[in-house]
């Protein structure tokens, strides 16, 4: 007992002294050499920490899929990445066995509950035997849905699936299989600005969309599409990608009966304006899918002013020809949105002169600024196809555009009026200066001085 | 008698005007070839003057609030008769105030002329100095604009960086923690009530003293006089300096018009108290020197935060430069050497790291 204090005691004292030792020593080699230690500490431990982890936790399946050929190679550091890695969800969850064991018949037998790679038409389901849980996701994410997979028994792909169509996408064609990212991560194939390159995968393959003789287009077209440039382009995120009109997991292409619906849900008052109008009837009764007919579906570009009219390019002659009252309409619409349009620029260029003139004008561009809207508004009133109601906004623009150039005309006036203010007192000012400069003179020439 | 006469003889019974008026008549102004910096003093003086004016006249419009200053000046700038001439005569000549006083104080410094017995005209020119930027940093904010704004905002920030009493500074000049309304009519009542009362004090204090002492003569121009007294030439102050300076204050005036006409000062966007800072935000021309001092330097210089390390410099700086006279006490009136080099260094600093700071800015 007392050789065991004994040693405890000296090893204590040891601890000390090397404790005392470390302090000197510290103090001796000075800050140089602790920082250089420092910052090799984190030099190196990011890259010995996958080791570390694998250690940590065995994992016989990646250590062997790791090392094999595709199709059974998984990646170790994309798998660590992935959603599932991240939630803790390993192999064996979704694929059964025994990770622990390094005797691959033991890891994968049947008494381990091993289930191996699910065939592609039992995919939907396998996916669905957590995601269709919500008890289950909720443990990860209470907020997520568990709709999927129902939607996706709506979906063509998923009609085509349960007829022993195996060509169609399944969970994993869009999601991927071991490196599935959240679809908030910019990195992930269902992130917004990727989707349509994940959907072009299939749909603009020509040879694997044979069979089912669709177009195969769509991606070229979308790629020039105001849609891609704004969420591609700009990053604007609200803008609509393939999902956006067709559905995600419950994909189907819109009906023609349904077309406003889809487009609606952003473009809101054209679509009510659409509703309203004499073109809703017409076209239904001729079988036209709304806004498609004027716009197109997937290469919708800007619209611009000569969309509509009578000239050539113009949508409106696909059904109106000369001498009806709806040619004559869209003729007149298109001039007056043109002379707004002109008004407006004209307005913005005086003001501008005046501006780099030096006056004021900021007021009057806010002025303008309701023009602008009055012209948008304009714009969006054409999907009326009355002509009372685009005059209405067309009127009240051109009303502040004559205010707003009026008010140009004023300020150019007043620049131009202090220019010539301004050369007339410098003349008073250098008579005036040559006046004292003679008084001087003659102050300094005289017998007193 | 006339009636000019009349009135003449009526004040000299009760002021004794011609006592004044002789006094007026044998006052001189020193000629040598220095003189033309004897003028710098009375164009500030006049620039002065003519802020007084315009400002009053400003103040028929302007509101101090934070719904009304930027549409007030914009009404001013818009609607007001020659408002625009008033408004831009008003912010180019304050600019040009502040330069001829810079310019002044350079003249003084470099011509010796805060030499015994002139240490506490010196004194009071330095303070009036200071008020003269005081009135820049807090006219600056009224127009209530977004570059105004952070200006003031970064402005008043520093001010926060004095040990002990930088947060009450801070929470004094701001009337509140950040920069608000409240700020905008604390400002507006030192413009337009605190800053005019006590330079309008020191205005007389200073011309008392420098009516009290005489032009200074440069030392060198001094010497060169004692060996030759024949060299002494003087100028009676009035008529002749007089119509000279007048003739310089046209001058003045005219420039100001012309930059009137041509370029108006901007009035820019309505200050938003919830927008993020505007890019370029950067102090007028005159602090430029100490913004890019504090870009100069470091996050941290040994212990200390940087911007409390320039902070502190520049009051040091000042503090010292202002005592001057005091230092410079040579018994042969011709200066100590390193104040002398000190000025340079000082001058070149100031116009350098102001170009500088332009310069990067571009």
């Amino acid at each position: 007992m007392n050789t065991k204090r004994h040693r405890e005691w000296m090893k204590s004292r040891a601890e000390v002294r090397l404790a005392a030792h470390n302090r000197e020593w510290m103090s001796k080699a000075g800050a140089f050499w602790f920082a250089l230690l420092f910052c090799s500490f984190f030099f190196l431990v990011p890259a010995r920490l996958p080791a570390q982890t694998e250690a940590q936790q065995k994992n016989s399946c990646l250590t062997c899929h790791s090392q094999l050929d595709a199709p059974l190679h998984v990646d170790t550091q994309t798998f660590a990445e992935s959603i599932h890695a991240q939630k803790g969800i390993t192999c064996v969850t979704c694929h059964g066995g025994n990770s622990s064991s390094d005797d691959p018949t033991e890891a994968m037998s049947a008494a381990a509950g091993f289930k191996g790679a699910p065939q592609r038409k039992q995919v939907p389901t396998f996916c669905a035997s957590c995601h269709a849980n919500a008890a289950y996701m909720r443990n990860f994410n209470p907020s997520l849905r568990t709709d999927q997979y129902s939607q996706y028994l709506t979906s063509v792909h998923g009609h085509l699936l349960a007829k022993g169509d195996t060509h169609v996408a399944v969970c994993v064609d869009c999601h991927g299989i071991h490196d599935i990212l959240p679809p908030d991560d910019p990195r992930s194939s269902v992130y917004p600005t990727n989707v349509a390159e994940t959907c072009g995968k299939c749909h603009a393959n020509a040879a694997y969309m044979k069979v089912y003789k669709i177009p195969t287009n769509q991606l070229t077209l979308y790629n020039t599409s105001v849609h891609h440039a704004e969420l591609v382009g700009k990053g604007d995120l609200s803008a609509p990608t393939c999902s956006t009109c067709h559905g995600s997991h419950g994909a189907a292409p819109p009906g023609v009966k349904s077309v406003v619906n889809v487009c609606a849900t952003c473009h809101v008052f054209q679509a009510q304006l659409f509703d309203a109008s004499p073109h809703h009837d017409a076209f239904s009764s001729l079988g036209l899918p709304g806004c498609v007919t004027c716009h197109s579906n997937h290469g919708i570009q800007a619209p611009s002013d000569a969309f509509i009219g009578v000239r050539k390019g113009a949508v409106c002659l696909k059904c109106h020809s000369a001498g009806e009252p709806g040619y004559d309409a869209a003729a007149k619409i298109h001039t007056e949105l043109t002379n707004l349009d002109a008004s407006v620029t004209h307005s913005r260029d005086i003001l501008s002169r005046a501006e780099q003139a030096g006056v004021e004008v900021g007021q009057i561009q806010m002025d303008l600024d309701q023009a602008r809207d009055d012209l948008t508004k304009a714009r969006v009133s054409i999907h009326s196809a009355d002509l009372k109601v685009v005059d209405q906004n067309i009127e009240a623009g051109l009303k502040v555009t004559r205010a707003t150039y009026k008010a140009g005309q004023a300020a150019l006036a007043q620049a131009s009026y202090r220019r010539k203010g301004l050369f007339i007192s410098l003349g008073i000012t250098l008579l005036v200066l040559l006046s004292l400069a003679l008084l001087i003179r003659k102050l300094e020439s005289g017998p007193h001085f | 008698m006339s009636a000019p006469a009349k009135i003449r003889n009526w004040l000299d019974e009760r002021f004794g005007w011609d006592q004044l008026m002789a006094f007026v008549r044998h006052k001189t102004v020193p000629t040598h070839r220095f003189s033309y910096f004897y003028f710098l003093g009375g164009m500030t003086l006049f620039l002065f003057g003519l802020q007084v004016v315009t400002g009053i006249l400003l103040l028929m419009y302007y509101r101090p609030t934070p719904d009304g200053a930027f549409e007030s000046v914009q009404y001013i700038m818009t609607q007001v008769p020659f408002g625009w001439l008033i408004r831009s005569i008003h912010s180019w000549g304050a600019n040009a105030m502040i330069l001829t006083a810079i310019a002044h104080m350079f003249s003084v410094f470099f011509l010796k002329s805060y030499r015994k017995p002139r240490e506490l005209t010196w004194l009071s020119g330095m303070i009036l100095l200071f008020l003269v930027l005081a009135f820049g940093f807090s006219g600056y904010l009224l127009p209530w604009n977004m570059l105004s704004l952070f200006a003031t905002k970064v402005g008043t920030n520093m001010a926060a960086q004095v040990p002990l009493l930088g947060h009450w500074i801070l929470v004094f000049l701001r009337g509140g923690p950040d920069v608000t309304g409240a700020t905008l009519t604390r400002f507006f009542g030192f413009h337009v009530a605190v800053l005019p009362g006590l330079a309008t004090l020191l205005i007389g204090l200073h011309l008392l003293l420098v009516q009290r002492f005489g032009m200074s003569v440069p030392p060198t121009v001094e010497a060169e006089w004692k060996v030759d007294p024949s060299k002494v030439q003087e100028l009676r102050f009035f008529p002749n300096f007089f119509l000279r300076e007048l003739m310089a204050w046209y001058i003045a005036l005219a420039a100001l018009g012309a930059l009137a006409a041509f370029r108006p000062w901007e009035l820019g966007q309505k200050a938003d108290l919830f927008a993020s800072a505007p890019a370029g935000i950067r102090p007028e021309w005159y602090f430029m020197f100490m913004f890019q001092t504090l870009r100069f330097l470091p996050a941290k210089v040994g212990p200390f935060a940087g911007d409390l390390v320039g902070v502190l410099g520049f009051g040091a700086a000042a503090l010292v430069w202002t005592c001057l006279p005091f230092f410079d006490n040579d018994k042969r009136g011709r200066g100590k050497r390193w104040i002398a080099g000190a000025g340079v260094f000082a001058l070149t600093y100031f116009v350098g790291a102001t170009a500088y700071a332009y310069l990067v800015a571009r």
